[in-house]
């Protein structure tokens, strides 16, 4: 377990600044305690001083996880967001997109999100621009990538991809086994 | 037809005959310089030019002859040197070398004289001068100069020694022989101990010596980094309370001379790290521009396309059902044409209308 590096934190703040913009601060900067990353096994997590504190005395090996996992570095280095990052990129997104209900259910199977499935979606939203998918009822379902602006949104054809998937909270099941 | 194969091998034995006598004599516009103690041979000649540019089998088949005449040549200037049957009468012939000429470099740089020891520093300081000592001691009890120590040394075989005093001031429960035995071990613990540390002060100070600054000024990046560190670790501190340059990265002090990556520690001062990742967001933030380019074209595309749908939808209004119906129905010309006529003065009676 170590803190990150100069270049590592670089790679997480862009990764989550394409989520939630410049509220970065909020998780970096919390009123209500001292929270801060590390670096466990290539994956960061994020946790309190007081937590990591007592996590410190566990030994390397034996320590699995501790905090909120954001995500991990590939072996090339690449920072990949997970879903266990979902609690703290909803209440700070920028850009939202809402899913109508009949296709809640193909987007928590992995799908992408059709033009057919989109309920709304935040003004201004520029094309590849990182959104966090809602259901009607405001329920935090996952994290992707804006395929087509709001825009051309509006001008698409019914079938066409308007949001990539990246991580849903089906996760939790399909991928049991490996999430930290 | 037998005569001439004859012919041709006869031929055959006269060329080869030939090239047997060729390949002995070698002809070189300079004469070779030979350092035969080395067995070295110079060939000064120039080289031709154009056969050796490129790769290519052409290449090789040159180079392979110029190697084979200047091993030639070589090799019939050892067969002039004096030789002499090694073994007796059926060994192998043995020419004797000359002395080599020819100074080679060194392979490695010499060695830097090692750094004084403790003792010799204290030796020097004090003045103490090293006193030879006779090699031979007069041993009474033998009536002969013995060794100072080793096999048959002056004192006795210190192994065999039947008594030890109990000194004075010694508890006389103590068993002495294993005082003794205990001691030696001790000194030679120490001296070990003492030699590793000189060895290894040695090592370090030979390792990174510092290079003096130039003195005209004109010094790599590298070079000023080195000597501002050397510089900076020179005080009573080691550095340590040093103020440092207002861009200079803060960086603790590497043991292993900078060979192995270091991280900050787990639960460092964690409100500078808070500041660092801070002044990074920043950082990171600045560089966005505020013109978004792409952005601002399409704003100014969509516009244009709205301005675009407005004016059509206009167009359509005015010319209502009757231009409809006229295009779908009216393909010959005449009726067209006619209806075309109409159609303007029909237009401009509407736009006058309306």
């Amino acid at each position: 377990m170590r803190p990150l590096t100069e270049a590592e934190t670089r790679a997480v703040f862009e990764k989550l600044g394409r989520y939630i913009g410049e509220n970065i601060q909020l998780l970096v900067d919390r009123p209500d305690g001292t929270y801060c990353f590390r670096l466990h096994r290539d994956r960061v997590y994020y946790v309190s001083e007081k937590l990591l504190k007592v996590a410190a005395s566990v030994p390397r090996d034996s320590l699995v996880a501790l905090g909120t996992c954001f995500g991990k570095f590939t072996k090339s280095q690449k920072f990949r967001l997970s879903i266990t990052a979902l609690d703290f990129l909803a209440p700070y997104a920028k850009f939202k997109v809402w899913v109508k209900p009949g296709s809640e259910q193909s987007f928590l199977y992995g799908n992408h999100v059709l033009k057919s499935g989109l309920g709304r979606i935040t003004e201004n939203t520029a094309q590849y621009q990182g959104v966090v998918v809602y259901s009607m009822a405001d329920v935090p379902l996952g994290f992707g990538v804006a395929a087509k602006s709001t825009q051309d949104c509006r001008k698409v054809d019914p079938m066409a991809i308007v949001v990539f998937h990246q991580a849903d909270v089906g996760e939790y099941v399909r991928n049991e086994d490996t999430l930290t | 037809m037998a005569a001439v194969r004859v012919e041709e091998v006869l031929a055959a034995a006269e060329e080869q005959e030939a090239e047997k006598r060729r390949s002995v004599t070698v002809e070189k516009e300079l004469e070779l310089e030979f350092d035969l103690g080395n067995l070295l041979a110079l060939d000064r000649n120039p080289a031709p030019a154009a056969g050796l540019r490129g790769a290519g089998p052409r290449r090789e088949a040159l180079l392979r002859e110029l190697a084979r005449d200047n091993t030639q040549l070589l090799a019939a200037r050892l067969w002039e040197l004096p030789a002499e049957r090694a073994g007796g009468a059926g060994g192998p012939l043995v020419a004797q070398l000359p002395e080599p000429t020819f100074r080679l470099p060194r392979e490695k740089p010499p060695p830097r004289p090692r750094p004084p020891t403790r003792w010799e520093q204290f030796a020097r300081l004090k003045g103490i001068r090293r006193r030879k000592r006779t090699s031979l001691v007069w041993d009474e009890e033998a009536k002969e100069w013995r060794r100072r120590w080793g096999y048959r040394r002056a004192g006795g075989d210190p192994a065999r020694a039947w008594l030890a005093e109990v000194p004075a001031n010694a508890d006389p429960q103590e068993d002495q022989f294993a005082r003794l035995r205990r001691e030696k071990r001790e000194r030679v613990a120490r001296n070990e101990l003492n030699r590793l540390r000189n060895l290894a002060r040695a090592h370090r100070a030979g390792a990174a010596p510092a290079a003096p600054l130039h003195p005209t000024g004109h010094q790599s990046r590298e070079e000023l980094a080195h000597v501002a560190r050397v510089a900076r670790v020179s005080t009573a501190s080691l550095g340590r309370f040093q103020p440092r340059l207002p861009k200079e990265p803060a960086e603790p002090p590497s043991r292993g001379g900078g060979k192995k990556r270091r991280f900050e520690p787990l639960l460092g001062d964690l409100a500078a790290e808070r500041g660092r990742q801070l002044r990074l967001l920043r950082d990171m933030g600045a560089k966005k521009p505020v013109l978004d380019v792409t952005r601002a074209v399409n704003k100014q595309l969509r516009q244009e396309e709205a301005e675009a749908a407005a004016a059509k939808g206009k167009k359509q209004s005015r010319r209502g059902k009757r231009g409809r119906r006229q295009q779908r129905v009216g393909r010959s010309g005449k009726k067209s044409g006619a209806r075309r006529q109409q159609q303007p003065q029909q237009r401009s009676a509407g736009g006058s209308g309306g």
